[in-house]
């Protein structure tokens, strides 16, 4: 193979380090309209008055939208009003809206608002959610709308159950010789993309409505906005140019709604709506938090019989993904073991936090945070090696899942060589703790990880090829680039299918939905698969075409004509060919006549033999494949002052095959990054209002410059047979493990179970100090 | 009733990337908006408008500045440089070659830091490196592309320009 596997240079690269990459913010025209939001300063509160006589004197205010008269939306169950109507449910809750001529005026006209709030008891965690002492926050949930897959509990705050039952519970218990139980909590934290989320709406005479938006679903916004606004679905056109971070966090549909509203409202006039940082943290969907209990059996010798788990997961004050992450949870409801015996409940909790849309991972590294640590407390009691504990019970082909998908080696990659390799990065054999002096320690923690998708069983992804004149290629795709280069792979493998120089396949980085075909939305480490079969497929529909007009031309049976160097030849006398050019535009006879033209490639793909879970089971086959791999982390641990420095972080992922080494390795390290700090230090601090006390980043911290340890990559190679090359998905899977990799490394160090998210010093301390009590 | 914002405008002469603008501004206008909405130079990105994430970064008088910090009537009399600015430099040219972006939202931000870095000390260390650098904030990369792409620039250095 000529292109694939290279670390061929990205076709975004010039426009991203000369600041002419255009994002959705980028596109100002000035009759445009500014919104700006009124948001609630509370968790939960009755909304007594909203006035907004001073507002609508400020001069340029074109209008102000309060609640009323709005349709219920969300994905999975219709909760939610686009802008509060009578109560607010969560800090940042959207309460009205401004438009304006002017930023400065729409935010001087929002301030000028006057909201008269009763608050109310506020539900802060998910383990109060399930309290009936505690409020109920939605007494209509009967009455919603929702699609068949959800199973809403009305009359508790239970959004959706997801039952896992595999084996015989009892049966599990009885062989298992040693026991562990242990519970597990962080709360919601966000993605904090540095584009925060931005849309425009404009709706022509014709009707049309045109959004633009800095999304991973387009496609989702099309039919959402014509669902839930009774807008025809031909008649809605959204446009997505590049986007700058999304992590999920922008699969989600929220200011696509506003932004359409606010421009019903001024007669269909072009209005943009974007969020400042706050907003980006508070208003729109956050990362989902969790409270967990696992509890684990095993034999003598370390074999796993029963795993039994309850989640419950903080989808915050609205449904929309958040019942999805929850069924995610459930699916992978362990870690990548031969278990038989399983028995889970996954439940989505209504709290008075800001609710959740799909974060890296989906549900995966904080259901293995968990799981991975139990784990670890089993190795312990056993007096086991944790990886040796792993590899003896490490998933393999002929094993199920937790929804009993049987799997072979195609479906799951080759966890005892992840593991092996591990062992060799991390010098396991010199121990997990090593000391460099009086104060300071090197510990090392290991997290087994593994991922399928749970996207629609039905979600498809089509990709067009149409040439230009002098025969070079331009691929048309619905993937959106939100960072991942992605589309630099399709364009790899169109270049691998054509035998093109990488140079003349052009790519159209920009999605628009009437002249782009479906992407169902950019988001589960599906788009290489997705995309990229559906590339393939569309590389050999233009070849067939091209070789039947070379056929007619070169007068040969199609089957006589072979390809390279972009030009079609006589497989038996090469010298007979013609080139591409003189093929793609259709081929012009010396006496001007013409046969053929343009040609168009087409491509789709959409994954087979994806089910439904059943309800009262979870059997059922979420996704193609499972991406698995083990992680391990090292720091340096001051056994004094309880801080530590990670120094090192490790990711053996089999990803089936590397289509591009450098953006893979960039894809795991920033995994790996994100996930660290997930682990050690992002996390939305509630008060009693359920207000976050932490919405910007001066208080909320990502990782900075030099604070990165060093990372190593390691990949394995096990074919997932159906997918392009081989290739498996691996855009989130180096973050799966590091929360679990750090706090098993933590809880080994300081001697002390460490099962809260994020494990900062105070957090040791604490365990420490109560220890010693 | 106070119809505040005010209206009171003023028109300001600025030099960006070597050209003069003539722009109408009003007082409180930070020379970020004014850089993405007056003049069509929407490489600056607003990132969290509080001087935290470093996307804003333009270079002011051979100085790393947040232009969301930055009032745009301070800019007068100014040597204004923005990524467009910019053309085929190694900094660029490292960030290419080292995949030193993703989403590229930080992208412009980081360069300019880097070069701006590289403008005041043309060998630093990696401590200074890593004091400069930490006031920008990337999320997609783990941050070892970016320091891969500036340690090429400074191991170069002697036998070619920066700029």
């Amino acid at each position: 193979m000529d292109i694939i596997g290279k670390g061929v240079t990205r076709k975004d690269a010039w426009e991203k380090v000369t600041g002419q990459a255009i994002y959705t913010g980028d596109h100002k025209e000035t009759k445009i309209l500014h919104v700006k939001k009124v948001i609630s300063p509370y968790g939960h509160a009755n909304i007594k008055n909203i006035d907004i006589t001073k507002a609508e004197k400020v001069a340029g205010v074109r209008a102000i939208i309060t609640g009323g008269n709005l349709p219920l939306t969300g994905e999975e169950i219709r909760d939610r009003y686009p802008i509060a109507q009578d109560k607010v449910r969560y800090h940042g809750e959207v309460v009205a809206l401004v438009v304006a001529d002017t930023p400065k005026q729409a935010k001087f006209a929002a301030d000028s608002i006057q909201v008269i709030y009763e608050p109310l008891p506020v539900i802060n965690s998910p383990i109060d959610a399930i309290n009936p002492k505690y409020p109920l926050l939605h007494p209509d949930l009967d009455t919603y709308k929702k699609i068949s897959e959800v199973f809403p509990e009305p009359g508790t705050n239970i959004a959706n159950r997801t039952k896992i039952r595999k084996g015989d519970i009892k049966k599990g218990w009885q062989e298992s010789d040693i026991i562990v139980e242990e519970k597990f909590s962080f709360s919601p934290s966000d993605h904090v993309a540095m584009e925060t989320r931005c849309s425009l709406a404009e709706i022509r005479a014709d009707n049309k409505v045109v959004i633009s938006s800095s999304s991973q679903a387009p496609f989702m916004i099309k039919r959402l906005i014509s669902d839930y606004f009774g807008v025809e679905i031909g008649n809605v056109i959204v446009n997505t140019p590049l986007v700058g971070g999304a992590f999920g966090g922008k699969a989600s549909v929220q200011l696509e709604l506003l932004a359409y509203i606010a421009s019903k409202a001024v007669n269909g006039r072009l209005v943009i709506v974007e969020n400042s940082r706050e907003e980006d943290i508070l208003t729109s969907p956050c990362h989902i938090g969790l409270d967990a209990t696992v509890k684990l059996g095993c034999t003598k010798s370390g074999l796993l019989k029963i795993a039994e788990m309850t989640y419950l997961w903080d989808g915050g004050a609205y449904a929309d993904k958040a019942t999805d992450l929850s069924r995610a949870g459930a699916v992978d409801c362990t870690g990548p073991y031969n278990i038989e015996n399983i028995w889970c409940d996954s439940l989505c909790m209504y709290t008075n936090h800001p609710y959740a849309s799909p974060y890296r991972g989906f549900a995966h590294s904080e259901v293995l945070f968990a799981f991975e640590r139990t784990m670890d407390s089993l190795s312990k009691k056993l007096g086991i090696d944790p990886l040796e504990l792993r590899e003896m019970n490490a998933i393999l082909p002929g094993n199920s899942t937790p929804t009993q998908v049987q799997l072979n080696s195609s479906t799951v990659g080759n966890l005892p060589k992840c593991i092996s390799e591990l062992k060799k990065k991390m010098n396991w054999e010199e121990g997990q703790l090593v000391k460099i002096n009086d104060n300071t320690i090197r510990a090392k923690g290991i997290a087994c990880v593994w991922k399928t998708s749970t996207i629609d069983t039905n979600a498809g992804s089509g990709v067009i090829l149409t040439f230009n004149p002098d025969g070079s290629v331009n691929v048309i795709s619905g993937v959106i680039e939100i960072g991942t280069g992605t589309k630099t792979v399709l364009a790899q493998i169109v270049s691998e299918k054509l035998k093109m120089d990488i140079d003349h396949v052009k790519v159209q980085m920009e999605v628009n939905t009437q002249s782009t075909p479906e992407h169902w939305k950019t988001v589960a480490s599906r788009a290489t698969l997705m995309a990229g079969r559906a590339a393939i497929q569309a590389a050999e529909d233009a070849l067939l075409q091209i070789k039947q007009l070379a056929s007619i031309v070169l007068r040969a049976p199609v089957e006589d004509i072979d390809l390279g160097q972009e030009r079609v030849y006589l497989r038996g006398d090469p010298e007979i060919g013609i080139p591409f050019n003189q093929l793609v535009y259709g081929y012009k006879y010396p006496d001007g006549s013409a046969i053929g033209g343009q040609i168009i490639g087409r491509g789709q793909y959409t994954i087979p033999h994806i089910t439904n879970l059943d309800p009262e089971t979870g059997a059922g086959k979420p996704g193609p494949e499972w991406t698995v791999g083990a992680q391990g982390v090292e720091v340096e641990y001051d056994i004094n002052e309880y801080t530590y420095k990670i120094v090192r972080a490790i990711s053996v992922i089999d990803a089936g095959k590397v289509l591009n080494q450098k953006t893979a390795e960039g894809q795991i390290m920033g995994a790996m990054s994100m996930g660290l700090a997930f682990g050690g230090r992002e996390t939305f601090y509630f008060d009693n209002f359920g207000r976050v006390l932490n919405p910007q980043f001066r208080t909320y911290r990502p990782l900075r410059y030099g604070e990165n340890p060093e990372y190593i990559c390691e990949f394995v190679n096990t074919p997932q047979l159906d997918a392009p090359y081989g290739a498996r998905g691996l855009g989130e899977h180096g973050l799966l493990g590091m929360p679990a990799a750090l706090g098993n490394c933590l809880s080994l160090a300081a001697g002390i179970p460490l099962n809260q998210l994020p494990l900062i010093p105070e957090l040791i301390w604490r365990g420490k100090k109560g220890s010693r009590l | 009733m106070n119809r505040y914002p005010t209206n009171q405008r003023f028109t300001i002469n600025l030099e960006i990337n070597k050209e003069w603008y003539e722009i109408d501004i009003l007082a409180s206008d930070i020379l970020l908006d004014v850089l993405r909405d007056k003049i069509g130079l929407t490489g600056a990105k607003p990132g969290c408008l509080n001087g935290d994430c470093g996307a804003c970064t333009v270079i002011v008088n051979n100085q790393p500045i947040k232009s969301c910090l930055m009032l745009a009537i301070e800019a007068i009399d100014t040597e204004i440089l923005t990524i467009e600015g910019l053309k085929d430099t190694p900094i660029q040219r490292a960030f290419v070659e080292h995949f030193a972006f993703q989403c590229g939202y930080c992208t412009s931000g980081f360069i300019l830091i880097c070069q701006a870095l590289l403008l005041n000390d043309n060998n630093p260390s990696p401590e200074k490196i890593k004091t400069w650098l930490s006031s920008n904030i990337c999320r997609c990369t783990g941050y070892k592309e970016i320091e891969e792409s500036i340690r090429s620039v400074i191991n170069n250095i002697k036998n070619q320009s920066i700029k």
